[in-house]
């Protein structure tokens, strides 16, 4: 029976490792997508950089610990955060109450409209339903646009992307007829090369709140309200102090906080 | 007396004890059935009415999507393999250097890159195609799954129909020749009535494997089985619809491998002694 007790020994000894919560350490782990700049994108030599990134590092050393970055699937990253991979997501993920059923969120640290870009020889004329009608509009999954689009423009046929990089692909390719997306998404991209077939169709209007939610904010696993309490004093600390306009001008011509909520 | 019916000697049967051996196969196949336990325990725990009825007829949708993607894939696939299969045997070094390349690349490179090559590669080639009169094809994306997929199982398909057909003995050949027969006409009548006895297990194989591959079409915007679960995912962040999509899955290659092994039965019966 020896065998038998040590692999009884090794396979609890296996769930332990796995099941135990993991041991409150001074280094903090961030889960982001790195598929969504400016906000957050992985570098040709594997950095991840952008907005989100930004914000995240001056949080951390608001809070006065240590970081360190992984760049995770949107599909997944819920899960991973859930799983342990790290312990807090900083991805420009929208405030929604479906998420807020899985992960705890602070409050927002932006806020930037939902918008549609099309060809810029298009035939469309605005971005309504009726506009949109019959017409093919091009989605990342898993995101407050999609939830939007497929409510919406149920006239259309909406196709699903894993993210921002292969919609905008297919869009220049002729695929699509229209994409939407963050609207500062979209116009980064339609300043590079690629994005020089298209141009912004238009904002939807109204864009409700329990779509789209009041703003990105950072999610951490449920019940983690001390890290929740911490990062909300980080984030009123750096908009306070002057380093979040700092990074948001790096980043952008405009304030990307939006209204006071 | 002395007519008894013969004894058959048997050796002794073996002392069950618990040998080492025994007792971790008992412990792994322990192992084994409290996983699947746990997960019948976890669909039950978590059965939710609202969600199966919400999403199960997506879920159908998208099986009809997976099987016609698999089905017209499998048969286009064997069609374009047939040209291959008699390159690769043809003994003109151009042809089978064509056809060696063909399988060469499709079998060594992931059907993921073929599918993404074909899908986004070919769709900025949106001039030419248009010139050409073929965007209409590759404009969609489940016509580009199809694509990549057949051109992938031809070079599978090509290499199972070539080993069958080298598994007949040279003799088969040669004894028809003497009689007088053609060479289609031996093919046909000799050759590959026992070289499909030999391909079918690993056509068997490879059409589980395309249908475990189709999932990939999934990222290319097709709404497949694996489409619909991660929609269902994305708007119910709930695990089930991974766990559902995986039981069809399972299903589906469980009715495969037993239907195969049908088939094998019946047209191996005049092997049986």
């Amino acid at each position: 029976m020896r065998i038998a007790l040590r692999i009884a020994l090794a396979a609890s000894a296996a769930l332990l490792t796995l099941g135990v919560a993991q041991a409150q350490e001074k280094t903090l782990r961030i889960g982001t997508e790195g598929a969504y700049p400016p906000f957050n994108n992985l570098t040709a030599d594997g950095q991840l950089v952008g907005f989100d990134i930004d914000i995240a590092k001056a949080l951390c050393d608001e809070m006065k610990v240590k970081c360190t970055f992984v760049a995770q699937d949107w599909d997944g990253i819920i899960p991973a955060l859930q799983a342990g991979k790290f312990d807090a997501i900083v991805a420009s993920m929208s405030i929604t109450p479906e998420r807020a059923e899985k992960v705890d969120f602070t409050h927002k640290y932006y806020n930037t409209p939902s918008a549609l870009a099309a060809p810029k020889d298009t035939t469309l004329k605005g971005v309504t339903k009726e506009d949109l009608a019959g017409k093919t509009v091009g989605v990342a999954t898993t995101t407050t646009h999609f939830n939007y689009a497929s409510k919406t423009y149920t006239d259309s046929t909406i196709k699903g992307y894993p993210s921002s990089p292969e919609e905008q692909a297919d869009l220049a390719n002729g695929r699509l007829d229209a994409i939407q997306d963050d609207i500062v998404v979209l116009s980064q991209w339609l300043d590079t090369p690629d994005g020089a077939c298209c141009k912004i169709l238009g904002t939807p209007n109204p864009q409700p709140v329990e779509i789209f939610g009041p703003g990105a904010g950072i999610a951490v696993r449920k019940g983690e309200t001390d890290l929740v309490n911490q990062f909300n004093a980080a984030i009123g600390a750096i908009r306070a102090n002057g380093k979040y306009k700092e990074i948001n001008d790096k980043y952008f011509k405009f304030d990307v906080y939006g209204g006071e909520s | 007396m002395s007519v008894t019916a013969a004894i058959v000697e048997r050796p002794p049967p073996q002392a069950r004890g618990w040998p080492r051996s025994r007792i971790i196969g008992y412990a792994l196949v322990g192992l084994w059935i409290a996983f699947g336990l746990g997960i019948v325990a976890y669909l039950i725990f978590a059965w939710n009415a609202e969600f199966f009825a919400k999403y199960a007829p997506a879920y159908l949708k998208g099986l009809g999507v997976t099987l016609s993607l698999v089905a017209i894939s499998m048969v286009l696939g064997a069609i374009l393999s047939v040209p291959v299969a008699y390159g690769r045997m043809s003994n003109n070094p151009i042809l089978s250097g064509l056809a060696y390349c063909y399988v060469y690349f499709f079998r060594g490179t992931p059907l993921l890159v073929q599918t993404f090559l074909v899908y986004y590669g070919l769709g900025s080639f949106r001039p030419e195609l248009q010139t050409v009169g073929l965007w209409w094809f590759f404009r969609e994306a489940f016509y580009c799954g199809v694509f990549a997929f057949a051109l992938n199982t031809a070079a599978y398909q090509a290499e199972i129909l070539r080993g069958a057909i080298e598994s007949v003995p040279r003799g088969q050949w040669e004894g028809a020749a003497s009689l007088g027969l053609h060479k289609l006409q031996t093919l046909r009548k000799i050759i590959l009535p026992q070289a499909l006895i030999v391909a079918l297990r690993p056509y068997g194989n490879e059409l589980i494997l395309m249908i475990k591959a189709s999932a990939i079409v999934a990222i290319i915007t097709v709404y497949d089985l694996m489409g619909q679960a991660k929609l269902a995912f994305a708007n119910s962040f709930d695990i089930q619809a991974y766990i559902w999509v995986a039981i069809v899955y399972l299903v589906m290659v469980e009715i495969l491998r037993h239907g195969v092994e049908w088939i094998e039965r019946r047209i191996t019966i005049h092997l049986k002694r």
